[in-house]
Formats: C-alpha cells, sequence, structure tokens
C-alpha cells in the first residue's frame, strides 16, 4: 500500500510545478500517478470530470480525489496537503521577503519561456485523452461542442457538465429501461 | 493589536469564495476581486492587481496562491507583524480549501460506491468526452482571445502567454517532445524556464 509520506512528497512534486490553473496539474498527475500505477489511466478522465463538478480551487479538488482513491480520507488530506505547501511557503517568502518579485526582470525571462510551454502541457494530455477515450462518433460531438461552447462562446464549464449529467442521466434511464421490457 | 474579527471575516469570505467558485483558479480570481477589493476595501486596485500577476508567476494551484497571499496582505495591512500575519494566509487558504473538502469528499463516495453502477457508467461516458473538450478549451483560451461583439472582432493571440514567435517555437518544440518522444511535464517546464532566461 501506498504510504501516507509517499502521498504527500508525490503530490508536493506536482504542486511545485503546477504553473496557472489546475489544468497544469493533468500532464503531472498523469506523469507522476498513473505510471506509478498509482490511479489507472482510465481513472484519470472520470477524476478531472468529477473535480470539474465540484466548487474550489480544481487543482485541490483533483487532490481530494486522487489522494481518497490511493488512501481514502487520510490519502486525500495528505495529497491536499501536498498539493498546496509548496505555493503556501514560496507565496509567503515572497510575500515577506520579495517586493516587486512580479518585475524582476529574471524572473519575467523565466515565465517567458515557461507560458507557451505550459499551453502546449495542457493540450498533449487531450490529445492522449480523446484518442484512448473517444471511441464513437458521438463522443467526438460531445468534445467538439463543449470546446466550442467553452473556447469560443464563453460558457462556463459547470454548465454544460451540468446539463450533460441530466440529459446523459435521462437518455441512460431510458434505454435501460426499454432493455428492461424488451 | 489586530481585531481577531478580521480572522473570522477572513475565514467567512474564503469559505465563500471555496463554495462558489467553479471551473478553477481564474474564476475565482474575479470573485475574490469582489470580495477583498470592492465589498471589504482590505485592499486596493493596484495591490490585487500585483497579487495576481504574483500568483500566476509562481509554482502552484493560482487559486491557493492567490488565497495565501491575500490572507497575508490583510492582515499585514491592518499593522500586525509577520507571524500573525502568516495566520492570516492561514485561514484564508484553509477557508478556500474547506468547502472542496466536504463537497468532492461526498462526490468520491459517491463515485466508488457506483463506479459499476450501468448508469453512472452511462453518465460518464458522456462526461469523459465533455472533459476533453474543456482541457482543449482552456490551451485555447491561454493561446487565443476570440471576440465578437467588439470593435474590432476577431481572433487575437493573448500577448501574455505568447509574447513573440519565440514563444510559439517553444510551444511547438515542447509539444513534439511530449506527444513524440514521451518527455516528461517537469524536464519540459525546466527547460522553458531555462530557454526563456537565456533568449529573452
Amino acid at each position: 500500500m501506498v504510504s501516507l509520506w509517499q502521498i504527500f512528497l508525490v503530490f508536493a512534486k506536482i504542486g511545485s510545478f503546477t504553473i496557472g490553473g489546475g489544468y497544469a496539474m493533468i500532464p503531472l498527475i498523469r506523469d507522476e500517478l498513473v505510471k506509478r500505477g498509482w490511479i489507472s489511466e482510465e481513472e484519470l478522465p472520470d477524476i478531472i470530470a468529477l473535480a470539474q463538478s465540484a466548487p474550489g480551487v480544481l487543482a485541490v479538488n483533483m487532490s481530494i480525489f486522487a489522494g481518497y482513491k490511493m488512501r481514502g480520507f487520510k490519502g486525500s488530506v495528505a495529497a491536499t496537503l501536498g498539493s498546496s505547501l509548496p505555493s503556501f511557503l514560496i507565496i509567503l517568502l515572497i510575500a515577506m521577503l520579495f517586493t516587486g518579485y512580479q518585475d524582476n526582470p529574471i524572473v519575467v525571462r523565466i515565465f517567458k519561456g515557461i507560458r507557451p510551454v505550459v499551453v502546449s502541457l495542457i493540450l498533449v494530455p487531450m490529445i492522449n485523452m480523446a484518442r484512448k477515450g473517444n471511441k464513437t462518433w458521438w463522443a467526438w460531438v460531445i468534445s467538439a461542442a463543449t470546446l466550442f461552447m467553452v473556447a469560443f462562446m464563453n460558457f462556463s464549464p459547470i454548465y454544460i457538465l451540468l446539463t450533460i449529467i441530466v440529459v446523459a442521466f435521462c437518455v441512460t434511464m431510458i434505454k435501460e429501461r426499454r432493455q428492461g421490457n424488451g | 493589536m489586530v481585531d481577531p474579527l478580521v480572522f473570522a471575516q477572513l475565514f467567512w469570505v474564503f469559505f465563500i469564495i471555496g463554495l462558489f467558485t467553479f471551473g478553477g483558479g481564474y474564476a475565482m480570481l474575479s470573485l475574490i476581486q469582489t470580495q477583498v477589493v470592492t465589498a471589504h476595501s482590505w485592499l486596493t486596485e493596484s495591490a490585487f492587481t500585483d497579487i495576481v500577476a504574483i500568483s500566476q508567476m509562481t509554482p502552484g494551484p493560482v487559486g491557493i496562491n492567490c488565497a495565501t497571499y491575500v490572507g497575508y496582505e490583510v492582515v499585514r495591512s491592518s499593522g500586525a507583524g509577520h507571524l500573525i500575519a502568516i495566520l492570516g494566509s492561514f485561514t484564508a487558504t484553509l477557508a478556500v480549501v474547506l468547502p472542496s473538502f466536504i463537497i468532492v469528499l461526498t462526490i468520491v463516495r459517491f463515485y466508488t460506491k457506483f463506479q459499476h453502477n450501468r448508469i453512472f457508467e452511462g453518465v460518464m461516458s458522456w462526461l469523459r468526452p465533455a472533459v476533453v473538450g474543456l482541457i482543449g478549451a482552456a490551451a485555447i483560451i491561454l493561446m487565443f482571445s476570440v471576440d465578437w461583439v467588439g470593435t474590432k472582432p476577431g481572433v487575437s493571440v493573448v500577448e501574455e502567454n505568447f509574447t513573440d514567435w519565440i514563444s510559439w517555437v517553444l510551444f511547438a518544440a515542447a509539444t513534439v517532445a511530449s506527444l513524440v518522444f514521451k518527455v516528461g511535464p517537469i524536464p519540459i517546464i525546466l527547460a522553458g524556464g531555462a530557454l526563456g532566461l537565456l533568449i529573452y
């Protein structure tokens, strides 16, 4: 069994390299957790989907979810502490000691290089997930429609997810009924 | 002496923010701004803008970074010392995480129980491709902003992330490294930072 200390350390590593929003965490979770066999490849999209359906910081939600899958409640606490502690300490250090951090020329140059690279790190797991997960034409329609509505029409992801949950639930129920009767 | 009420208010405000933010850290920023700058006047607009910039330019989830920093600044600006201000950081960060804990733990228990249920599986088979679309959208939003109704409708590059053509070369190189050569995300981020330092 994975120890809580190991969970904490791996999530501290993930948290230290999550730069930007929670989506930047996805390639790290894949690389650290799926490759170690702590969570399965199939569970990853489920974790993201359900973490996104709850309020709060996406990265924290994914940590709670993944931590729970590994070691229950204690695992979710260890994972959340791990993914937030590096940020917490770094921010405190900056707040106390480095005024003008955001204008420091070295920091600015480093982040000029990191930002475009992070975009690609978000894009690549999406390509991998689509190739492995989208097995029907219907799945591709859902992916394309979601992408279009969020990226180009400013829809909030939560409304799309809630609508899909309700519609998918009704469709699945009707299918089950029909099969039950036939 | 700091009014202990400040901590209670910080806790309450960030708890509400954690409870009502949907869509991750960036959606959270505007909510924090409304509460911290407009409603409570704890920080000025320009102080908050600096905090947002710093939250994006430090490792870690943006929402956590911002809560930590705001908690610190709010207590510090009320005249407290560093140690008391750290308590402000802790209060804000804990408060913003707490609603997630309650809600996500409920969802994950439900998930482990119904993972192999046919109806649940049916719903998930619709949600998974939606997540693919959401991630794609997140990447596109970091690259381009689309304007349908403004004075000059059209697509423009997000200059914050893509400052010049070198950014696109770095982006392409990272994509090839990750997709074709299976290089892990951490070496790619480190290389991006090092190249940024060398080139710019």
